[in-house]
């Protein structure tokens, strides 16, 4: 790391602040990913448990970043402009881990039957919202240090979550039209809709960040 | 120091204050309004430097000032700034854009109407050029600085919070760059009428700084100006945040740096003088507004932008005030100079008389004037130079040049170089080749000011004045301000009103 004057050593380590806890978003969508592929190839087992943990431990990681983050840019007054709009930014990323953490609960409570002929479009559904997830990260990035980036990682924020939405509909579409007893049906498609949610959440985030964007360019 | 003239000194510091409480706002108004500069860092910043704006560069714009109309008694000085001062707070009261620039101007219009004086209309002139070009000029400053920095700032890819850090840093070191040049060019609007009657003298810093009386002049106006930062400017810095159309951060940097170079191109004598000696043509020395100088930035960046968010109702109330904030001051100026001199009694001004006595003939026969057609008022008395002006005016046609050669060379300012009055006068400021040659002329008396001022250049180089260029305008500056020193020394007409040079 390139030494910086005393005078921005400050803004220097909150910069690598945000930074830390953009790649927690990014890191807790990868082991979710894994997660996901570890209970559809063994179920509940150990290795599972080992992820869901690591999901909690960044989900905690996180929020002390966010709130460190947060009362830095309170009491130091920085980016006056900018600051309501950042903090709804991180508050909103944050989400995502959340998300990431609650889906990996569920699974651990409810221990959904994920028939065989579904597990591939599963495991589709959830790289395409990690991918996703990941692309809504580099967006925020891209907010923070060129705002000219900020649109080509939104389109694809965008195409990510059209394909999300595609597999959850033609899996929901498979799980309705099987024989599969009621129930189950609906256990699939309330766990295809709470995956498919982190492509959402992330489209949504997207979404404000193109405003975010504008505002930050005038 | 006399506690009248304290007293007098007052409306200045009055006009300094306000001007202090408003234009700050133009250099640091949005830096603190957006919570990008504490308020506290902002006032000392500004204070600091509008001094020494004030105290090193403030002479340059107030010659011009001076040139308008010399306002000759303490107490038209007191009325001519207090004027100015009631016009700005009125006008601010009642919501109306103002200029402390364009109210002095008025006053001293005011003064030179009472006086009979008569307003130098190249000066005047020059200065509603300037009035109308210091908009222009922030703005044509402004787009293109904008366009620059944007720019600069999307081939840096700074982070958000590095660029609010080095946007911080830029806001108060272009605050420091605005402080000064509003302190270097504002301040003759807030002393520059007690120039001539300036109380002070020079005396020196430890043997090695030359501290001028109007230094010292500049440094107590400067001193209110930073009274009214430490008082009043958060209020109107607060509101003044987004007051013509939000900025960001980063165009406020543009506006203030814009501002700034605008105020000082108008204000620096240094400059003039690199330019002259390259032989560009060069920046009248002219007080500004600030106010205006922020408006033509802002509406720079806009048409840039497209041009959607201009106020044309705001820039429309600006034309207005630049004729009708002059003529509210200078009318209250008059208005006021009449009660002070026929209720109060003050002296306001010093009667300049005027007349063509055959030594002033010669002179004029010498220029190839007319000089028959001003047989008529030979040897009459004329109590100001706008009486004398309308007589020169019945008996023939001059033009303007030839004009002023005849109030020049008529002008009466009758001198005795006495003995007793040549041992009090500052043989070391004058130098020892000046002073011999005051020496040489001990027992003489003259009827005319430029009697004497020629004399003392026939016998010493060191009395002569340069052509009048920019190059000499430095020189002749300091041989005008030791001639003046010597005449009001030597002057029969105020001899228990001696003053300092």
């Amino acid at each position: 790391m390139s030494k910086s004057p005393a005078l921005f050593r400050k803004t220097r380590n909150l910069e690598g602040q945000i930074d830390d806890f953009l790649d927690c978003i990014s890191e807790s969508g990868l082991i979710f990913q894994k997660a996901i592929k570890i209970y559809l190839d063994h179920g509940m087992c150990e290795d599972f448990e080992d992820s869901k943990n690591q999901v909690q431990q960044i989900e905690t990681r996180g929020d002390n970043l966010r709130r460190a983050i947060e009362t830095q840019l309170y009491e130091q007054t920085l980016i006056p402009d900018l600051r309501a709009d950042v903090l709804k930014l991180l508050e909103d990323l944050d989400n995502l881990i959340n998300i990431t953490q609650a889906n990996c609960f569920r699974f651990a409570i409810e221990k959904p039957d994920i028939p065989e002929d579904y597990k591939a479009d599963f495991m589709e559904l959830t790289k395409t919202v990690v991918i996703c997830v990941d692309t809504v990260v580099m967006s925020a990035r891209a907010f923070f240090r060129n705002i000219e980036a900020v649109r080509d990682h939104n389109s694809k924020v965008l195409f990510y979550e059209t394909e999300a939405d595609i597999i959850s509909t033609k899996l929901k579409t498979k799980a309705f039209s099987s024989d599969l007893p009621k129930v189950e049906m609906f256990h699939l498609r309330y766990f295809i809709e709470r995956i498919d949610e982190l492509a959402n959440e992330a489209e949504d985030i997207a979404d404000t960040l193109a405003i975010y964007t504008i505002k930050r360019s005038i | 120091m006399d506690v009248v003239v304290l007293l007098f000194l007052t409306s200045g510091l009055f006009l300094g204050w306000s001007l202090g409480a408003n234009d700050a706002a133009n250099v640091f108004g949005t830096a603190v309004g957006t919570r990008m500069v504490r308020f506290t860092t902002a006032a000392i910043v500004c204070s600091l430097f509008v001094i020494l704006g004030a105290v090193l560069s403030g002479a340059g714009a107030a010659h011009t000032l001076g040139k308008l109309g010399s306002v000759n008694a303490l107490a038209g000085s007191f009325m001519a700034a207090f004027s100015a001062a009631i016009t700005v707070y009125g006008m601010t009261r009642m919501g109306l854009p103002v200029s402390t620039s364009q109210a002095i101007v008025g006053a001293i219009i005011g003064w030179n109407i009472f006086s009979g004086s008569i307003t130098d209309s190249n000066a005047l002139t020059k200065i509603l050029i300037t009035w109308v070009a210091c908009p222009l000029l922030a703005g044509f400053i402004a787009a293109p600085l904008y366009q620059l920095t944007r720019r600069v700032l999307k081939w840096a890819k700074l982070h958000v919070l590095r660029l609010d850090a080095y946007t911080r840093l830029g806001l108060i070191f272009a605050g420091a760059f605005g402080s000064y040049s509003l302190g270097a060019n504002n301040i003759a609007n807030v002393m520059g009428v007690f120039v001539p009657v300036s109380p002070f003298t020079d005396f020196e810093i430890a043997g090695l700084v030359n501290f001028t009386g109007i230094q010292q002049l500049f440094l107590i106006g400067a001193i209110a100006i930073a009274v009214g930062v430490f008082t009043y400017s958060k209020k109107v810095m607060l509101t003044v945040g987004d007051g013509l159309m939000p900025l960001s951060p980063v165009a406020a940097w543009v506006v203030v740096i814009s501002h700034s170079t605008v105020l000082f191109l108008f204000a620096s004598e240094g400059l003039e003088h690199l330019l002259a000696n390259a032989g560009l043509p060069t920046i009248p020395l002219v007080p500004v507004s600030s106010s205006q100088a922020v408006v033509g930035a802002v509406v720079g960046i806009d048409l840039l932008k497209g041009g959607k968010n201009i106020q044309w109702k705001v820039l429309g109330s600006i034309s207005v005030g630049w004729i009708t904030t002059p003529i509210i001051s200078a009318v209250i100026c008059f208005v006021g100079l009449f009660f002070l001199q026929n209720v109060f009694n003050q002296q306001v001004y010093r009667e300049v008389h005027y007349s063509l006595k055959p030594a002033a003939m010669e002179r004029i026969t010498d220029l190839g004037l007319p000089v028959e057609d001003l047989k008529d008022i030979q040897d009459k008395i004329y109590k100001s130079a706008t009486r004398f002006r309308s007589a020169v005016r019945k008996s023939t046609f001059l033009s303007k040049f030839q004009e002023s050669r005849i109030l020049h060379y008529a002008e009466i300012s009758p001198t005795e170089i006495s003995p007793a009055l040549l041992n009090t006068l500052d043989w070391e400021w004058l130098g020892s080749e000046r002073t011999e040659s005051l020496d040489s002329l001990v027992g003489k008396s003259y009827y005319y000011k430029w009697q004497l001022t020629e004399t003392l250049a026939r016998l010493n180089d060191e009395w002569k004045l340069l052509a009048d260029t920019t190059i000499n305008k430095a020189h002749n500056k300091e041989i005008k301000a030791r001639l003046n020193y010597v005449l009001r020394t030597f002057s029969l007409e105020s001899k228990d009103n001696v003053r300092d040079k």
